[in-house]
C-alpha cells in the first residue's frame, strides 16, 4: 500500500470512529406537539435527562421516515434509539426506563405493584382518548353521554389515587406519566362540553397541579389554549358546531 | 409477596385469553386451582368484586392479591417466576414482543369477531379480509424462526396460539381456510400445538365452533 492509500485508509477509519462516537446513544423521538401519547415519552425522557432530537411530524403528511420506522400503525411517538424505532407510547415509556435504569425509576421493582401500574395505564388507553374525544365531537345527547363516561373514568381513576400524591405512591411514575399528558386537553373538553372537571374530580386536578410543578412534566405538556385552539380547528374541519 | 403462595385462575373454558395464562403457568411448571365461571348465567360474586372495572376474566389471584387482563398476568408470572424466561432479556427485543403482543390484542379477537357476528355479505367478507392481512402481518412478523421470539416458545406464542382456537369457527362461518392463505403461520400453529403446555389447556376448536354457533342462534344471527 501506497503513502496516499495509507492515508486515505487511516481517515475513513478516523471518520468511522467518530462517526460510531457520535452515534453512541443518538436518540431521536417523531412527535406531533398536541399528542398526550408524545408527551408520555417526552415526559418519560426528562425524567431520566436523555438528551434527544425532537421532530414534529405533519400527520397530514407523514414523513418517509415515519412511515418507515412504524409501517404498521403510521403513528407517533416513534423513539428511534440507536437507528431503532420502538413504537406505542406506554412500550416506549417502558423501554426507556430499561434502558436508562440508574435514575428516575418510573416503574415499582415489585411484580405487583407493576401489575398494578400497567392495569391502570392500560384502563387509561383503553378509556381516556375516546372517551375525550367523544365530548369534543357530539353534540346534544350524545354529548351528555359522552360527558358522564369521561367523567365516570376519571372519577375511578380519582379513587385509585386516593390521598397518595401520585399514582405510584410518594413518586412520580408510570401512571403518572400514562394520565398527565390529557390535563392540558381538559380545558378544551370543559370549554366544548361545558362542563367543569374540576368541581367533580377536585382531587385529580390538584394532582394534575402537583404534576405540573416538575419541570419533566411543565416542559413536556402543550399550553392548553393552544390545544383548545388546535380542537377548535379540529370541530370546524369536521363541520361541528 | 411469597412467591409460594397459592395461585387460584377465574376460568371460562372457551376463553382464549384465560387459556394464555394458563399456558404460562404451565410453563413454569406452576400449580394453580381454577374456578369456571358461567359468564351467562351470571357473574361470580369474587369475578365482579375483584374486577369490577371490566367484569371478565381471566382473573388470577396470587397470595389472595387478584391480578388482572392476560398480558398483564402473563408478564407477573414471568417476573415472580423467572425461568423458564417468556419475555426476552434485552430491551429493545422486549419492546419488540410487547409491540407484537399488542397488535395481536388489538387486531385478531375483534375483526375475528366481527367474521363470525356478521352473515354472510359484504361486511363479513370486509371482515374475512382484514383477518387474512393481519395473519399475513404476523406471519411476516414470523418470518423462518420456530417462535416469534426465536428458538425458544415465549411471550408472543403464548398470547397469540390459544386465539387461533377459534379459528375453525372463524373459518366455518367465513368461508376460507388459514391455510390456504398463511401456510408458515400454519405450520407454526402445528408447532405450538405439539407443546404439552399448550395441548393440555387448549380450547376443543370443534367446542368452539358449536359454542359460537349457539351464540349465534341465541343473538338472531344466522
Amino acid at each position: 500500500m501506497n503513502q496516499e492509500q495509507q492515508d486515505n485508509l487511516q481517515n475513513a477509519q478516523e471518520q468511522g470512529v467518530r462517526q460510531k462516537i457520535a452515534r453512541m446513544d443518538e436518540v431521536i423521538l417523531l412527535d406531533f406537539w398536541v399528542s398526550m401519547f408524545g408527551m408520555r415519552v417526552r415526559i418519560a425522557l426528562a425524567e431520566k435527562g436523555i438528551k434527544y432530537e425532537y421532530k414534529e411530524e405533519d400527520l397530514r403528511n407523514k414523513s418517509v421516515l415515519l412511515l418507515q420506522m412504524n409501517p404498521i400503525h403510521k403513528k407517533i411517538p416513534v423513539l428511534i434509539h440507536n437507528g431503532k424505532p420502538i413504537s406505542e407510547s406506554l412500550i416506549i415509556v417502558q423501554y426507556v426506563d430499561e434502558v436508562w435504569n440508574e435514575k428516575a425509576p418510573l416503574l415499582p421493582s415489585d411484580p405487583y405493584q407493576r401489575a398494578q401500574a400497567r392495569f391502570w395505564a392500560d384502563f387509561i388507553d383503553k378509556k381516556m382518548y375516546d372517551a375525550g374525544r367523544n365530548v369534543w365531537t357530539t353534540k346534544g345527547e350524545e354529548q351528555e353521554a359522552a360527558k358522564k363516561e369521561f367523567l365516570g373514568n376519571l372519577k375511578l381513576l380519582e379513587t385509585e389515587l386516593g390521598n397518595k400524591p401520585y399514582f405510584g405512591g410518594d413518586s412520580f411514575g408510570f401512571v403518572d406519566i400514562a394520565l398527565i399528558g390529557f390535563s392540558c386537553w381538559f380545558h378544551a373538553y370543559e370549554t366544548f362540553g361545558n362542563f367543569s372537571i374540576e368541581a367533580e374530580c377536585p382531587k385529580l386536578i390538584a394532582w394534575a397541579k402537583r404534576c405540573m410543578e416538575k419541570e419533566s412534566v411543565s416542559k413536556s405538556l402543550a399550553d392548553e389554549k393552544k390545544v383548545y385552539e388546535f380542537v377548535s380547528r379540529m370541530r370546524n374541519k369536521l363541520g361541528i358546531e | 409477596m411469597s412467591k409460594d403462595g397459592k395461585l387460584l385462575l377465574l376460568d371460562f373454558w372457551a376463553s382464549p385469553f384465560c387459556a394464555r395464562v394458563k399456558i404460562a403457568l404451565e410453563e413454569k411448571g406452576q400449580k394453580y386451582e381454577q374456578s369456571e365461571e358461567n359468564l351467562f348465567g351470571g357473574k361470580s360474586e369474587l369475578l365482579l368484586k375483584s374486577n369490577p372495572i371490566h367484569k371478565k376474566v381471566p382473573v388470577i389471584f396470587h397470595n389472595g392479591k387478584p391480578i388482572l387482563e392476560s398480558s398483564i398476568i402473563v408478564e407477573y408470572i414471568d417476573e415472580t417466576w423467572p425461568s423458564p424466561p417468556l419475555l426476552p432479556s434485552c430491551p429493545y427485543e422486549k419492546a419488540q414482543a410487547k409491540f407484537w403482543a399488542d397488535y395481536i390484542d388489538k387486531k385478531v379477537f375483534e375483526v375475528g369477531g366481527n367474521i363470525w357476528r356478521n352473515t354472510s355479505g359484504e361486511v363479513q367478507e370486509e371482515a374475512v379480509k382484514e383477518f387474512i392481512e393481519i395473519l399475513k402481518q404476523l406471519e411476516e412478523a414470523l418470518g423462518d424462526k420456530d417462535f416469534f421470539g426465536g428458538k425458544a416458545f415465549g411471550y408472543v406464542d403464548i398470547l397469540a396460539i390459544p386465539l387461533t382456537s377459534w379459528f375453525l369457527a372463524f373459518e366455518k362461518f367465513g368461508g376460507f381456510k388459514v391455510e390456504d392463505h398463511v401456510p408458515k403461520f400454519s405450520a407454526w400453529i402445528k408447532r405450538c400445538l405439539q407443546r404439552e403446555t399448550v395441548s393440555k389447556v387448549y380450547p376443543d376448536p370443534e367446542k368452539v365452533y358449536e359454542f359460537v354457533g349457539n351464540f349465534r342462534k341465541m343473538n338472531g344471527i344466522e
